[in-house]
């Protein structure tokens, strides 16, 4: 066959063409968002917690906040989508295997009655978590392993009727436009950072991230803002001054909290009880208990 | 994506899926009209790739299982081969992840390549469940790769 022959030959185009097997595989995909979008319609409010960067505490807050919500009253879902650095279950007091109900898998119960999805309900003990796949190539198959597991984890989960779903979203700026191309743009977004000179183009970045998803409820929270000396009383800043106010000023964003430095924070949320329900006069815990309130105001 | 057969101008129709080894999995599409098969092949990265995006070549035949692509995608220490039926509790008719698998089923089913392993405990599970069988023996693998075409499974 000459190369003249094959370039006069008219093929249609994919959309010309009418094949039943595609089109069941755009109708799976599409199948796949209404179940997001069915599990999402029973949830009051969908808060997003990032960060760009990791290492600032952006589990222990969402452990805080899930915590005090769920103390309060309120129907509260936390979901851990830091599938490769699983967290949350172990922070929010939630053990055991997840079962499966009527109406998908249901979720474990933590402290307060929060109801805990995460990773590490799937997988024994500490062991690592380990993608199966060839082992060349891993970072091309691996993010799309990653969305699919975060789809599964909102969709497949019988999270019921709730006031408010926390998701605690991995570290890095292009997570949270993930979970906005899964879910939809969140009633909020709480970025966490540390007031310091190295967080502050991370979290400008993503700032104007949100601003271009359309995100219209979005603020700061400033962690290890202050450090507190145990003698004398004196509140000190741990980075430099006016840290958190630069941060503000360069992302746009406003700053919702800033949570001093307590060694209670790590320690007590490590044990599974959040500093909000096991020492909530420190004033730590005052403060991400009016955060949590402040994620309930319209 | 399409197949079409350039000297018929038709649509090739989906025949079947195959996991002929080394992670590759083949999609066997016919041409209505003359009858030519084509096979589209892919490599385990891409096999990996298209398992993860949670959707069957061809069409689903049953419903998705919760947690389906977590589970087989993760490598859990409750292996998927020693899991029966998965999670704790599970109510109402017979899904592919409610089949039980006999310890020789199980030992077969650890000789396949863990990336694929998942998908192919779905395929052996899908068509238990579809034949109302109750418990997946080596009897009802070699009979499922005789009338699915599951070579090297």
């Amino acid at each position: 066959m000459s190369a003249g022959r094959e370039s006069s030959r008219r093929i249609r185009s994919y959309h010309e063409v009418a094949d039943p097997s595609a089109e069941s595989i755009v109708e799976q995909v599409e199948d796949q968002g209404r179940r997001v979008r069915e599990r999402l319609a029973r949830v009051a409010r969908v808060v997003a917690v990032g960060s760009g960067k990791g290492g600032v505490g952006k589990s222990a807050v969402s452990a805080n906040l899930a915590a005090a919500l769920a103390a309060g009253g309120r129907s509260v879902g936390a979901l851990d989508a830091d599938l490769d650095g699983p967290s949350l279950a172990r922070m929010l007091g939630a053990a055991g295997q997840l079962a499966r109900g009527a109406d998908g898998v249901e979720p474990a119960t933590g402290v307060a009655g929060v109801r805990v999805v995460s990773m590490d309900l799937l997988v024994a003990g500490d062991a690592p978590v380990r993608w199966r796949g060839p082992e060349r190539h891993g970072f091309v198959w691996q993010s799309v392993l990653e969305t699919g597991a975060l789809r599964e984890f909102l969709s497949d989960v019988a999270w019921g009727d709730l006031d408010v779903l926390i998701l605690d979203l991995p570290p890095g700026t292009e997570k949270l436009s993930r979970l906005i191309d899964l879910a939809g743009v969140p009633d909020a977004v709480l970025l966490v950072t540390t007031p310091s000179e190295a967080a502050r183009h991370v979290v400008a970045r993503s700032a104007r991230l949100l601003r271009e998803a359309g995100v219209e409820r979005a603020g700061l929270v400033a962690n290890m803002a202050s450090w507190t000396c145990p003698h004398c009383g004196i509140a000190e800043p741990l980075f430099p001054a006016d840290g958190a106010r630069r941060l503000a000023e360069d992302s746009g964003l406003e700053i919702w909290a800033e949570v001093p430095f307590d060694p209670r924070i790590p320690a007590d949320t490590d044990d599974g009880l959040p500093i909000v329900l096991s020492a909530p006069a420190r004033p730590a815990a005052r403060v991400l208990a009016a955060l949590a309130e402040r994620l309930l105001t319209p | 994506m399409k197949f079409l057969c350039l000297a018929c101008d038709q649509v090739m129709d989906y025949a079947e899926r195959r996991l002929p080894g080394d992670g590759t999995m083949a999609v066997v599409y016919g041409c209505p009209d003359c009858g030519r098969e084509i096979a589209m092949l892919a490599n385990p990265m891409e096999t990996r790739m298209v398992s993860g995006l949670g959707i069957e070549v061809g069409g689903r035949t049953v419903p998705p299982e919760p947690l389906e692509l977590a589970r087989s995608a993760m490598d859990l220490v409750d292996d998927p081969a020693h899991v029966e039926g998965g999670m704790a509790g599970e109510p109402g008719s017979r899904r592919p992840g409610q089949v039980r698998w006999n310890a020789a089923a199980r030992e077969r089913l650890l000789a396949v390549p863990s990336f694929v392993r998942g998908m192919v405990k779905r395929i052996y599970g899908e068509y238990a469940a579809e034949r109302d069988i109750e418990e997946i023996t080596p009897e009802i693998m070699d009979r499922a790769r005789s009338e699915l075409g599951l070579e090297g499974m």
